[in-house]
């Protein structure tokens, strides 16, 4: 019988299909895994965003992944509690978020500071000098910023 | 089955179902992009927090019941939301104000509800709160751009601010089942949030040079959603949201 490590290392070629240079553990949402038997497995997640249209997608994905594995039973559940956070990613991924041109979370949600201290630094040119357009960008994860000094706008994977 | 349990999640879904309807209209017909994005990403999250809240209810009622039973296959008279999320986007001061007043509602219930004796409440109210909290942050901010603008963007904030003000008082005025379920611990006593609430629209009233609107103690106000009495408007969207499953009785796709 696999074991739950395995189930994981399978989970490892999941990707957020909005954000598809993450996968779902580099985010932090697989929460738990439960193996059954040979045939049947659940996969415990929890959402980004209330909201998010992505995560019919990577529910989806999951069951296909593990069929995929010769399972034949799969569950995905949500669980709501704790809700989930930025400070979950991991930060190999915060670091394939920057090289792909979205700005990682900067800080952990425990020591925030107040939003007028925020630095976001460009993922293009690493400038510090950098503006918020939008508390809202592309999709609820995200916000939008402008460089000021290589004047190119950017989305900020905000912490939450 | 715990009737009130029951009727008070779904007042609760109501509320973010028809408030994110709401807001979704204006998809597409922001008066700048940032701010159709952002109208449109509020719109979500509230219907997100209605599916999980639908979820709930059809778990605890059973009977076959999904999460689009609510708001598909419910009459007018069944839904349960307040009056002030069901009146029409109007212009954009006018979706501002009452985003603003229910923005603050919502973060001071959801921070409350976080201690329901009833878990999965506590979890959604924890869930939400987060993003409530950018909900809030967005639209007490154009209050304020609006209101210490300039003189017609003021007046038409005013106007805004004093047109939603009466559908306010609903929001802090318990139904019976709101009563039932604070005796029993799940939901927070919802009156007592209101000097919390007043506050937070004084403050950012003042900060935006709009004047706060005076009533005497006690003075009326408009109610009705929370025992199914709704406004007119309420069945237009209806009209919308449920068409095809009217028309097509059970259609999936
Ligand atoms: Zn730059």
């Amino acid at each position: 019988m696999k074991s739950k490590e395995d189930i994981l290392s399978i989970l490892e070629n999941v990707c957020d299909p909005e954000v598809p240079v993450l996968t779902i553990q580099d985010l932090g949402i697989v929460r738990d895994v439960h193996v059954i038997s040979d045939k049947e497995v659940e996969v415990v997640i929890t959402p980004t965003y209330s909201g998010c249209p992505a995560m019919n997608t990577i529910s989806m994905n999951i069951k296909f992944e593990l069929l995929a594995h010769g399972f034949e039973q799969v569950l995905v559940t949500e669980i709501l509690s704790p809700a989930w956070t930025t400070d979950w990613m991991r930060e190999s991924g915060k670091q394939k978020l920057k090289e792909y041109g979205i700005a990682p979370p900067q800080y952990d949600t425990m020591n925030n500071p107040r939003e007028s201290d925020f630095v976001v630094p460009c993922p293009l040119c690493s400038s510090t000098n950098t503006k918020l357009v939008s508390q809202f960008g592309s999709t609820a994860c995200k916000a939008l910023y402008k460089c000021n000094d290589c004047l190119e706008p950017f989305d900020y994977f905000k912490c939450h | 089955m715990n009737t009130s349990l029951l009727q008070y999640i779904l007042h609760l879904a109501d509320n973010s179902f028809i408030y994110g309807h709401r807001l979704s209209e204006w998809c597409g017909h922001g008066p700048e992009l940032e701010v159709d994005m952002a109208l449109s990403n509020i719109a979500l999250d509230n219907i997100g927090a209605a599916r999980s809240l639908y979820q709930y209810a059809a778990q605890l009622e059973g009977n076959g019941k999904t999460e689009d039973s609510y708001p598909y296959l419910r009459d007018g008279r069944a839904f349960r939301n307040v009056l002030l999320v069901e009146l029409p986007k109007g212009n954009f001061a006018e979706t501002i104000a009452r985003s603003f007043f229910f923005d603050a509602y919502q973060s001071l219930l959801y921070k409350a509800l976080m201690d329901s004796s009833d878990k999965q409440l506590a979890a959604i109210a924890e869930k939400s709160l987060k993003e409530v909290t950018y909900h809030l942050r967005f639209s007490s901010e154009w209050v304020i751009r609006l209101g210490d603008g300039t003189e017609e963007s003021k007046q038409k904030m005013q106007d805004a601010i004093s047109k939603y003000w009466d559908y306010t008082g609903e929001l802090f005025s318990a139904s019976e089942t709101e009563i039932d379920m604070i005796k029993n611990g799940m939901a927070p006593d919802i009156e007592s949030l209101k000097p919390s609430w007043e506050k937070i629209v004084s403050d950012t009233l003042e900060e935006a040079t709009l004047s706060y609107p005076l009533r005497a103690d006690g003075a009326w106000f408009q109610r009705g959603g929370k025992k199914g009495v709704h406004t007119e408007h309420l069945g237009f969207i209806l009209t919308e949201v449920q068409y095809l499953q009217k028309s097509y009785p059970g259609c999936e796709w």
